[in-house]
């Protein structure tokens, strides 16, 4: 289990331009952080650096856990749980076998109280090309549940969800921070755990 | 079932589902196996001589149509991104995306080159060097367009690019597939053939996972 998330002077460049420089945090567990900042400020490419999709251009970012501490990204990829600008999902295939699919893929378990927990069980067996922008997101949501992941790495976790989904999102954010779990989300609105928030 | 399967099983299903690149490739082969007879006349020793050839460069062609979309459709719905985070290394992605694309062209070409052999008047003969050859050679094909489609994963257009990259990298398995029909239509020893081509495309099945996922890791930081 991770016991914090440290960034040390971080810096990213995309072609010439350099996003952010001389970023630093720590995030322990149990914490949530959100990450503020106008379109274009970096958000996603953050994001993107703690997931090792990228490499920063400076800086380094270690795991620290009941081992001791780690600046792999390989290593940290598994430990994350992904939600991105992008559902992942497959038009062609239902509901329940995507959930499926991706709980099998990551090694998690999965059963129907996931989905009820989303509010999809009613839509189960239904082609996702069916599905709205918002259910497709709690699908989403639910993938993010099977993965079993410690660390949550959330871009824009409230898009094209109603109130309810909302009100979603923000159960289990604290419900992951509860047991444990670390949050880093990129939002424009606030998260409501208390939690601390950081400029780009 | 473990990672690497559940990716094969999904990829498997998704290419068989309506709107999948299973059918479109059969129906392509089938087609072109069918228009060149009428092209080229009812000459039955013409057609013979180059069934192998044709019904090669058709299986290829077959496959290519859907080879784009090996990484594309996961890379644009972001499901790749998730993919890249699971405990499946991208390396044994590659190869479970291979196999997939390979079990649902390659290998349905293969089982349905015999019929269409029928259409070239190759005695019985040719037609299982055809089978055999096709049985070898048609990983290779899935393989080497892998690793171009990893190349072009993130281009708009790659679909376009994608044959400039990989069919001049094929010209060995064509050739070495198609002239172990003609060794056997002369009654000579095939074997040779086939065995070079068996060892393009073992070659070609165990380097490609490495290049594809050095090439996916590349544009997933881009």
């Amino acid at each position: 289990m991770i016991t914090s998330l440290i960034a040390e002077k971080l810096a990213c460049a995309r072609g010439d331009r350099r996003l952010f420089e001389n970023l630093s945090f720590r995030v322990k567990a149990g914490q949530a952080l959100a990450v503020e900042g106008a379109n274009g400020a970096g958000k996603t490419s953050l994001l993107r650096l703690i997931a090792g999709f990228l490499s920063p251009a400076a800086g380094r970012l270690v795991v620290q856990d009941a081992d001791g501490e780690s600046d792999d990204a390989e290593e940290r990829g598994k430990q994350i749980g992904w939600l991105g600008h992008q559902d992942g999902l497959k038009p062609q295939l239902t509901v329940a076998e995507q959930l499926a699919f991706w709980a099998a893929l990551y090694r998690g378990t999965t059963n129907s109280a996931v989905l009820e927990q989303v509010g999809l069980q009613r839509q189960a067996d239904l082609p996702c090309r069916y599905l709205s922008a918002g259910q497709k997101r709690r699908l989403a949501l639910a993938r993010l549940l099977v993965s079993q992941r410690p660390l949550w790495l959330l871009d824009e976790p409230f898009a094209a969800l109603d109130t309810s989904g909302q009100a979603l999102v923000a159960q289990l954010m604290a419900l992951h921070c509860g047991q444990g779990g670390i949050i880093i989300a990129a939002t424009h609105e606030p998260l409501g755990l208390g939690n601390e928030s950081l400029k780009l | 079932m473990s990672p690497f399967f559940t990716l094969l099983a999904r990829d498997i299903k998704l290419a068989a589902r309506s709107g999948g690149s299973a059918f479109l490739a059969l129906s392509f082969f089938a087609l072109v196996a069918t228009l060149v007879p009428l092209g080229v006349g009812a000459d039955l020793r013409l057609l013979a001589r180059v069934g192998g050839g044709v019904l090669w460069v058709g299986a290829v062609l077959a496959a290519l149509l859907s080879l784009d979309r090996l990484f594309q459709g996961d890379f644009e719905d972001g499901s790749l991104d998730l993919i890249a985070l699971s405990p499946l290394p991208l390396e044994l992605t590659a190869l479970a995306k291979m196999l997939a694309h390979w079990l649902s062209t390659g290998a349905a070409l293969t089982l349905l080159s015999p019929l269409l052999a029928l259409l070239f008047n190759l005695p019985p003969a040719a037609t299982l060097t055809l089978f055999l050859s096709l049985l070898l050679g048609t990983p290779a094909v899935s393989a080497v367009g892998a690793i171009g489609a990893s190349l072009t994963l993130s281009l708009k257009r790659g679909g376009l690019i994608l044959p400039l990259i990989i069919l001049p990298l094929l010209s060995p398995a064509v050739i070495f597939g198609a002239g172990a029909v003609s060794l056997t239509l002369d009654r000579l020893a095939s074997g040779g053939a086939l065995g070079l081509l068996a060892a393009f495309s073992a070659g070609a099945v165990l380097l490609s996972p490495f290049a594809a996922a050095a090439s996916v890791r590349l544009n997933l930081g881009g």
